[in-house]
């Protein structure tokens, strides 16, 4: 139980999982955040106004998937890094996953580097895609990995070093 | 000679700093006296982003939200920032003497904001003195203001907000962190704290405590054991582990002796984390103009620390007779976003504090 | 050991300066303690307990808890964890409760 040892349940993951016609269409953001406490960037974050939080800031966020994009504005606003973005159609046998990442160094696109899953165990070698800086202010930068389809609900962080070229 | 002043905040951190920026804005004369070379307290090493709403700078990390303030106060004409200069003692007679420059200089202040925050609680079992055993915020410290790599090999003691959040900057500065463990049965800390540590690979080992740590002159180990649900260790549950550092983040208690000093009600009470000042809406203490904000009237997070330090700050600008109708709304203001921030099921234990401040109060009377 | 590179930080250490530890010289930075220089050099034994002399560390490193006394240039009791670098400093371990010369 994550309130144990860190690691979201799958039932913790099922509240928040979209459903499987709307990760078909395309990206869309998973806040893994489970917990109610007093916080609210990430409704601020959405230029479409997608998050929302009821009745105040110590719910837990709710993401509508029919206005969210994917976009992955969010990501790197969530002061608890909870926020993923899924596309499970980034190609026939491949999903793109969206990480924040707040370590040295940075991985580099193109190269290959070992995903870990939520309790930090080797999922394997996945080739980084597109790197964003949060800039000067933020400083999170987010990552998106390709990952085999089977994996992209298990990848959710990056072991720091090593980088292999693709 | 005797100085003096319109209103004194004790402190420039947080609370210290948003109470100085606040009765200042207002029109008071504000001296902010600070003990460090630099103010803002704890903020200087807070390099994780705050939570809370925007009004608490929430999405900021807390080093920006510290340089921000710090710039702010510093550039305030109302405003004058003793540093280096420790508060040593508050009288009846309402002089504060205050440790400057190997001087020791009074001060006659019409109001005072006592903002001393809080120091960090140790943990006893066997060989608890090798060096290599600190505080996490000392760990942070060094790490995060020093930029001194603190160790090569952690253990932490504690899952609260302080253990999960230095643990994690521990991993930011290429620190191993082999496990974390903590005493009670869940984790305190928020848990999308825990999840980003647990997804780096540290071990979170809830119900375990530390039975002993070993080393010869200095920290070579710790052995950490299993606890039953009475708090007792479990024989035969022993592990070792091989460390030079061990971290303890076992909670803060209030730096409250100043307001000891001036003869303040003062209370335990168990969820504000130690001996606090009884505080009124105002978070004037009983001593009539001396108030209490942030950390050193009852633990919590930084957040709530700013928003008291502006409450207080607009309370006494509001008894001085400044911008009054502002200051009241302002002040009203501030306890309606403590209110929200202490609202959900984390805030429980600061409610239950808060109650029985509000008791002790009432039973004075 | 310093940190050269760090993913959000920056460090303004000031100039390098040398004093001493124990006779030995070390280097330490202005904006440093002198703590952290002793922690930079790999150096954590900071003194002496008073009846049992058992060595004595820094633990909170914000001025709170008095475990991390030094003598520093011949002054007992010295809070090293929020006292700066100087160059030339003398910086000593401390046995006890340390010696007050008149």
């Amino acid at each position: 139980m994550i309130i144990q040892d860190g690691i979201p349940t799958k039932e913790d993951l099922a509240a928040v999982m979209p459903s499987a016609e709307r990760l078909a269409k395309g990206p869309v953001a998973i806040t893994e955040c489970f917990q109610n406490i007093a916080c609210n960037p990430c409704t601020k974050a959405c230029v479409k106004h997608a998050i929302s939080m009821e009745p105040d800031m110590n719910a837990t966020p709710k993401v509508d998937t029919d206005v969210c994009n994917g976009c992955g504005a969010c990501i790197a606003r969530c002061p608890g890094l909870a926020i993923f973005v899924v596309d499970m159609t980034y190609s026939e046998k491949t999903a793109l996953v969206k990480i924040p990442f707040e370590f040295i160094p940075v991985p580099e696109e193109g190269k290959l580097v070992c995903g870990l899953n939520r309790a930090g165990e080797e999922q394997g070698w996945f080739r980084v895609v597109k790197v964003v800086s949060g800039g000067k202010k933020n400083m999170t930068y987010v990552i998106s990995l390709e990952v085999p389809k089977e994996l992209a609900m298990e990848v959710r962080n990056i072991r720091v070093g090593g980088y292999r070229n693709g | 000679m005797i100085r003096d002043v319109e209103v004194m905040v004790i402190g420039g951190g947080p609370a210290g700093l948003c109470a100085a920026q606040a009765a200042a804005s207002a029109g008071t004369h504000v001296l902010l006296c600070e003990r460090d070379y630099v103010p803002g307290g704890q903020l200087v090493k807070q390099t994780h982003k705050f939570f809370g709403s925007e009004r608490q700078y929430a999405g900021d990390r807390g080093i920006f939200i510290g340089k921000k303030l710090v710039q702010e106060v510093m550039e305030d004409p109302n405003i004058e920032v003793l540093t280096e200069a420790t508060v040593l003692g508050m009288y009846e007679d309402g002089i504060v003497t205050v440790l400057k420059d190997e001087k020791h200089l009074k001060f006659r202040p019409k109001k005072t904001i006592v903002a001393t925050g809080a120091a960090e609680k140790f943990l006893t079992f066997p060989n608890n003195d090798l060096p290599g055993i600190y505080g996490a915020g000392a760990v942070q410290t060094l790490m995060n203001v020093a930029g001194v790599k603190p160790a090569e090999r952690v253990v932490m003691v504690g899952a609260g907000n302080i253990g999960l959040i230095v643990s994690y900057q521990l991993l930011q500065a290429g620190v191993n962190v082999v496990s974390l463990v903590e005493a009670a049965p869940k984790i305190g800390g928020f848990l999308v704290h825990a999840a980003k540590l647990r997804r780096a690979g540290v071990p979170i080992r809830t119900g375990y405590t530390v039975k002993e740590a070993y080393g010869n002159g200095k920290l070579e180990g710790v052995v950490i054991c299993q606890l039953d649900e009475k708090w007792q260790q479990i024989p035969g549950t022993e592990e070792d582990i091989p460390c030079d550092t061990l971290c303890l983040a076992v909670g803060l208690t209030p730096l409250s002796e100043l307001c000891w000093q001036a003869g303040c009600h003062m209370e335990f009470i168990r969820e504000l984390s130690g001996h606090v000042p009884i505080t009124d809406e105002n978070l004037m203490t009983s001593v009539d103009g001396l108030y209490a904000a942030g950390d050193v009237s009852g633990i919590e997070e930084a957040s709530s620390a700013m928003v008291e330090g502006r409450l207080a700050g607009y309370a006494v600008a509001v008894s001085l007779g400044y911008d009054v109708e502002k200051s009241q709304a302002e002040a009203d203001a501030a306890r309606a976003e403590l209110k929200e921030l202490r609202s959900g099921p984390m805030g429980g234990k600061i409610r239950a504090g808060l109650e029985k401040v509000a008791q002790k109060r009432g039973d004075a009377v | 050991m310093r940190i050269e590179k760090h993913p959000i930080l920056d460090f303004d250490r000031g100039e390098k300066v040398t004093f001493t530890f124990n006779g030995q010289p070390v280097e330490g930075y202005t904006s440093e303690t002198i703590a952290a220089a002793l922690h930079a050099a790999g150096i954590r034994e900071l003194g002496h307990s008073q009846q049992l002399h058992r060595p004595r560390g820094l633990f909170c490193a914000i001025g709170n808890c008095s475990s991390c006394f030094m003598t520093v240039d011949g002054e007992p009791n010295v809070r090293v964890c929020v006292t700066r670098v100087k160059d030339g400093m003398v910086v000593e371990e401390q046995e006890g409760k340390g010696v007050v010369h008149p």
